[in-house]
């Protein structure tokens, strides 16, 4: 009899917890500690590609914008800005019209 | 012994194999790529498509490098092959800021549970392990602008193509249960979760990301400390990560540490401005369209890929062949997968591989014969248990977000 009550109880526990699992299989965790390659590769250019190593390369490794397709000198000015404004990029006034030159130069669709 | 004969020393043995990797890897731009070993083209709509594979990320295998710091690697395709669940050390990466901590001690480690709640809380790992019941769900975790680089115009952004996506076995707690410790307060309207990640420069908006309450409380939503049974890799979110299923996973928060609960929406950039899509049929406008009401992103619809045949792979033409590949239902699960051999003229239903779950991928497979030579389309169509079935015409939004149009392998009969 006692026996039925707990196979019952058991059975409704699995009915009701369908994918709780048993306490002997909780994990243990270990702490970690890793390192991540510096991605500190420069845009290729020379000086024209001064000013977008020098503000661009502290929040992002240039393989992202090397990755990009070809896109319009608007996307890209737009793309510029939106690190500017949204995301708080520390780009001086006279560096932004460089940064979208080398861009629309080097990526751009015309 | 080539070495020998020249005189040349270990030194420029090993500089010399240094240049040839470099070379062909196809990086010439710096000494510090050096460690990526080999190129894969991606099937992306327009150049550049060559990106490297890299082994270099701490706990991971063989990637696609998309950008190095923050991370973004790729799963490729083949791995999808190989198994409905993809393996921790393959699954794909994607941060938003380059302050990742690269150190986690599990004693130390804190989650916070704060806001409109009776009992602010900082719970231990070992406490959210013992004292709540442990639960386990299957369910893929994709990129909201997974298949990017497919779009036509092109956007930017990551120029992902279908390997965004992973699909685990996620272990660990209920979200709700967690709430219910900490007792939510009358009048709570969402939840915020933020991880250990920071921008580099300190103005920038902090990563976070809300859910309204009922969602945050249906008993789905967790908080996972394994994935396919091992604790997760640091660089998917190591100690704990947020689990929305059928959600894309830019609401899967990675290294969760902190829970808030809020008595009015989240008006952060990440939710108001960023990851918006417009509130049409497939998130799809025309280009250059503006003026159109902006939402969330929020459910994952029905995709389908095959993973055994490349693009631009050739057969013998009239040969029985076999097409295997993965399905995903997106918010609920995978009905059907039909399989076309003629560009979608016709179509012949797949048979599919086991059920482990709504959320899961699901596998299918099915033979095809290619009549005559020449260049043939094969497509793949999955339609889901709510008889959403993936749209023969792609979409297209600025950020490139929600492909899910039938995807098209060119291949050659020969």
């Amino acid at each position: 009899m006692g026996k039925h009550v707990l196979i019952m109880g058991l059975l409704m526990g699995a009915i009701l917890l369908p994918s709780q699992t048993w306490p002997e299989e909780l994990p243990a965790l270990k702490s970690v500690h890793v390192e991540l390659p510096s991605g500190d590769s420069q845009f290729p250019g020379g000086a024209g590609a001064d000013a977008i190593n020098n503000n661009c390369l502290a929040c992002h490794s240039a393989d992202m914008v090397l990755n990009q397709p070809a896109l319009p000198r608007a996307t890209w000015e737009a793309e510029v800005h939106k690190m500017i404004n949204a995301y708080k990029a520390p780009i001086d006034n006279a560096d932004i019209a460089p940064i979208v030159d080398y861009l629309a130069r080097t990526k751009g669709t015309n | 012994m080539i070495d020998r004969d020249t005189g040349m020393g270990a030194m420029s043995l090993s500089r010399r194999r240094f240049l040839a990797q470099a070379g062909f890897a196809g990086l010439s731009l710096s000494a510090t790529q050096a460690w990526a070993q080999a190129i894969v083209r991606l099937p992306l709509a327009s150049d550049p498509r060559d990106r490297p594979i890299t082994s270099e990320f701490p706990q991971k295998g063989a990637l696609i490098l998309q950008r190095t710091r923050p991370p973004l690697l790729e799963t490729p395709l083949e791995v999808f092959d190989q198994g409905v669940f993809t393996p921790n050390d393959r699954f794909y990466v994607r941060w938003h800021w380059a302050d990742i901590p690269t150190e986690i001690d599990v004693g130390t480690f804190r989650l916070a549970v704060r806001g409109h709640v009776n009992k602010v809380l900082s719970l231990s790992l070992n406490e959210i392990i013992r004292n709540l019941p442990q639960v386990e769900l299957n369910a893929v975790n994709q990129c909201s602008g997974n298949s990017r680089g497919l779009f036509q115009p092109r956007v930017a952004g990551a120029q992902w193509a279908n390997g965004a996506m992973g699909n685990a076995k996620w272990t660990g707690v209920r979200l709700k249960d967690v709430l219910d410790l900490a007792g939510v307060k009358a009048g709570a309207v969402q939840v915020r979760f933020n991880g250990l990640d920071e921008p580099v420069v300190p103005e920038a908006p902090d990563f976070m990301k809300s859910l309204d309450i009922d969602l945050a409380r249906n008993g789905e939503v967790m908080i996972a400390y394994t994935m396919n049974g091992e604790q997760l890799p640091l660089l998917n979110g190591f100690p704990l990560r947020l689990i929305v299923p059928g959600w894309y996973s830019t609401y899967w928060v990675k290294m969760l540490n902190d829970i808030e609960v809020l008595d009015k929406p989240d008006d952060n950039y990440w939710m108001t401005t960023a990851y918006t899509i417009p509130d049409t049929p497939y998130a799809n406008i025309k280009p250059g369209q503006t003026g159109v009401k902006m939402v969330p992103i929020s459910r994952m619809v029905p995709r389908s890929f095959i993973t055994n045949i490349a693009d631009g792979a050739s057969f013998p033409a009239g040969v029985k062949t076999l097409a295997r590949g993965i399905a995903m239902g997106g918010d609920t699960g995978v009905a059907k997968v039909d399989f076309s051999a003629d560009g979608g003229k016709s179509w012949q239903a797949t048979r599919l591989g086991t059920d482990y779950g709504k959320y899961s991928f699901r596998q299918w497979e099915t033979d095809f014969t290619l009549p005559e030579r020449g260049a043939h389309s094969l497509m793949v169509r999955c339609t889901n248990s709510a008889n959403v079935a993936q749209p023969s015409v792609p979409n297209w939004n600025g950020s490139g977000f929600m492909r899910n149009v039938i995807e098209t392998t060119p291949v050659t009969a020969t």
